[in-house]
């Protein structure tokens, strides 16, 4: 029985390492003085940082990022909200259908999506415009919104929503006052998965977007292709640290849902 | 009561209607446009459009009649956009071999003289029946030219299917490839993913939150950044082979980046947790009292695991395994990054012919054969989930 146990914690603890030991070992390289992307480090430095907001490919791309992300999240967070409310409603003929549609877009690979993009917006004259690589992304973001939404609107509790009806308040003041409020959560976590996938997305962007359109992900991309640097690890500690908050932010949220739901 | 239901079906048919019109027209209609890409061939039909119609009354084995020459010598006469006449010439010669000349030489003619022309006179090869065939062939709008060099087939001289000569084309190759990386990506997912999540079940409190939390961060996280520290600790003065060599173990470094190993590590790590997560839903579901109920019926503990924990647990890992390989055969980012040419996958060649070099027939074709792939798995996929539910 010892033996079993002592291969359990080995396998625990290396499959633990395997798992978390990448994300951590480049995080101590943001703060190299070299131009080397490699261990020791030699002194440190903040010239990484530096180099990220000051040079003119990298503070574009972070805007571009900014702006993209931004409109991914306003528009898949309007249409996977109002979807989520709409497969909600028992009277929607096959909603099983809906359901398997929407979730379409994250089984079909990025490459094959992104060739068939970037010959239809070439047609209708969407290619390298800042409004198609937003349509690009909200394809592949809007299933987050939708699972998560409908995952909060299932937990609320219709007899709420049929009390207010009945107390003589107009449909879309139930919505405003009660459903709204109590999806909310399930919203805002809808509109930060939309927001991350917009902000990791390279193969779709690769195909539509120009040269202006050039995002964050996409100079990371060519940079670990073309000429490595350490401005890579930079970044990727602000994505890494970036995560961690969002994760914090999230669980937060999803505890005061928890406290709000028990009688005070 | 009935109108009341009416307007509420009318209310969510409201609400979904948008998303459905979005994604109709930016998920679907791109698929369809690859699609067609892939089988469109439009330069002939629109360059001669009097053959076209006039090849209706031939044969295709013996001599053309006189009235499809006559046609194909107005089609010429009425060309007057150079660009579709150079498209024309390239699409009638990557066909059959000689048409560069032939063309130059008749279009000049038939734009000198007036009236029915003397073909055969202007060049021999007019006489030769391939050359009409490939003509009459290019005024076909669709083609299964892309289809079949996907899977390295061509269609010879008669029109019969034959494989294209072993040195022309690499695609059969290379789909190989796909499917053996995405195997063993596969396997080692679930040589690791099947003992971890039945460790993560087996423990409680803060381990267990530990082993979760250690799958889920790196699912959290970019892609592009797992990708640059693999980057980062298999390159040659990485970390890997600098710990290796300050151990004494290795001499010089291992070739760990630019491979088949680096990829295949890369991919292990970044597709883990969808082979972690559904085990793990799996095992949570198995009543706690089998194993002991096993024991107290006299199973050792390898007996009990083999026979009750294990068959219980392969629905998990049939449906990670699906999850794994339909992700993994679709991969571009990291086989980009960490692989070296010899380890490429399909959308590395799709992405190739659509960025590279322009050529969106070849890749919607290759498109094509990965999209039907990846729905019949995700199909599989969906079939078991659903199942499980009525289980």
């Amino acid at each position: 029985m010892r033996l079993i146990d002592i291969a359990r914690l080995v396998f625990g603890v290396l499959a633990v390492v395997f798992l978390i030991a990448p994300l951590i070992a480049i995080l101590p390289l943001a703060f190299t003085s070299s131009v080397f992307l490699t261990y020791p480090i030699p002194d440190y430095s903040m010239r990484w940082f530096r180099e990220l907001f000051v040079a003119d490919v990298w503070r574009l791309s972070i805007v571009n990022s900014l702006i993209v992300g931004t409109g991914t999240t306003i528009l898949a967070g309007v249409l996977g909200t109002m979807a989520a409310l709409g497969l909600r409603n028992s009277g929607l003929l096959l909603p099983g259908l809906f359901r398997t549609a929407f979730l379409l877009p994250m089984v079909v690979p990025a490459v094959v999506l992104g060739v068939g993009m970037q010959v239809f917006f070439v047609q209708i004259g969407f290619a390298n415009t800042y409004a198609g690589v937003i349509c690009a992304h909200t394809v592949v973001a809007v299933p987050f919104v939708v699972v998560s939404v409908s995952a909060s609107l299932a937990g609320i509790d219709r007899r709420v929503e049929r009390a207010a009806l009945s107390l003589g308040a107009s449909p879309f003041t139930v919505f405003r006052r009660v459903t709204f409020p109590l999806a909310l959560p399930g919203i805002l976590s809808g509109a930060v998965f939309a927001f991350a996938t917009s902000l990791d997305e390279v193969v779709l962007t690769l195909f539509v977007a120009g040269p202006n359109q050039r995002t964050l992900a996409r100079q990371m991309f060519s940079t670990i292709r073309e000429n490595i640097s350490p401005a890579i690890a930079a970044a990727a500690f602000l994505f890494i640290v970036g995560t961690l908050l969002v994760a914090l932010v999230a669980l937060l949220i999803r505890r005061r849902a928890s406290q709000a739901k028990q009688p005070a | 009561m009935s109108e009341a239901a009416a307007r509420t079906r009318l209310g969510a048919l409201a609400l979904v209607a948008p998303l459905v019109l979005f994604l109709a027209l930016f998920f679907a209609w791109p698929l369809v446009s690859m699609l067609k890409e892939s089988v469109s061939d439009p330069v002939g039909s629109r360059a001669f459009p009097l053959t076209a119609e006039a090849a209706a009354g031939w044969d295709r084995q013996s001599e053309p009649p006189d009235a499809l020459k006559q046609a194909f010598v107005e089609d010429l006469r009425n060309i007057d956009d150079q660009q579709l006449l150079g498209d024309a010439v390239r699409r009638l010669n990557s066909a059959q071999n000689g048409f560069r000349t032939l063309m130059g030489k008749t279009v000049r003619a038939a734009q000198e003289q007036s009236g029915p022309l003397d073909l055969a006179a202007i060049d021999a090869k007019w006489t030769d029946v391939r050359f009409w065939r490939a003509v009459v062939d290019s005024t076909n709008p669709y083609t299964d030219r892309n289809l079949l060099a996907a899977l390295d087939y061509q269609r010879d001289a008669t029109g019969k299917v034959v494989a294209l000569p072993a040195d022309a084309s690499a695609n059969t190759a290379i789909l190989i490839r796909t499917l053996w990386i995405g195997a063993v990506v596969t396997i080692a997912c679930a040589l690791i993913g099947l003992p971890y999540a039945m460790l993560a079940v087996s423990l409680t409190g803060w381990k267990r939150q530990l082993l979760l939390g250690a799958v889920l961060l790196p699912l959290w996280t970019s892609l592009l950044v797992r990708t640059a520290a693999w980057f980062i600790l298999l390159q040659e003065k990485g970390l890997i082979n600098d710990t290796l060599i300050s151990l004494g173990l290795i001499s010089g470094p291992l070739p760990l980046i630019f491979n088949r190993l680096g990829v295949v590590i890369a991919m292990t790590h970044v597709l883990l947790p969808f082979m972690v997560l559904p085990i793990y839903s799996v095992l949570l579901a198995i009543p706690k009292n089998l194993m002991p109920a096993a024991a107290s019926l006299g199973a050792p503990p390898w007996r009990a695991f083999l026979r009750v924990l294990l068959p219980l647990s392969l629905r998990g890992v049939v449906s990670g395994s699906l999850l794994v390989f339909m992700t993994a055969i679709g991969y571009y980012i990291t086989p980009a990054l960490i692989g070296g040419a010899q380890d490429q996958m399909i959308s590395s060649v799709i992405a190739f012919y659509a960025i590279g070099s322009a050529n969106w027939g070849m890749a919607g074709a290759l498109g094509a054969i990965l999209l039907v792939a990846t729905l019949a798995l995700y199909a599989v996929y969906g079939r078991l989930s659903s199942d499980r539910g009525g289980l």
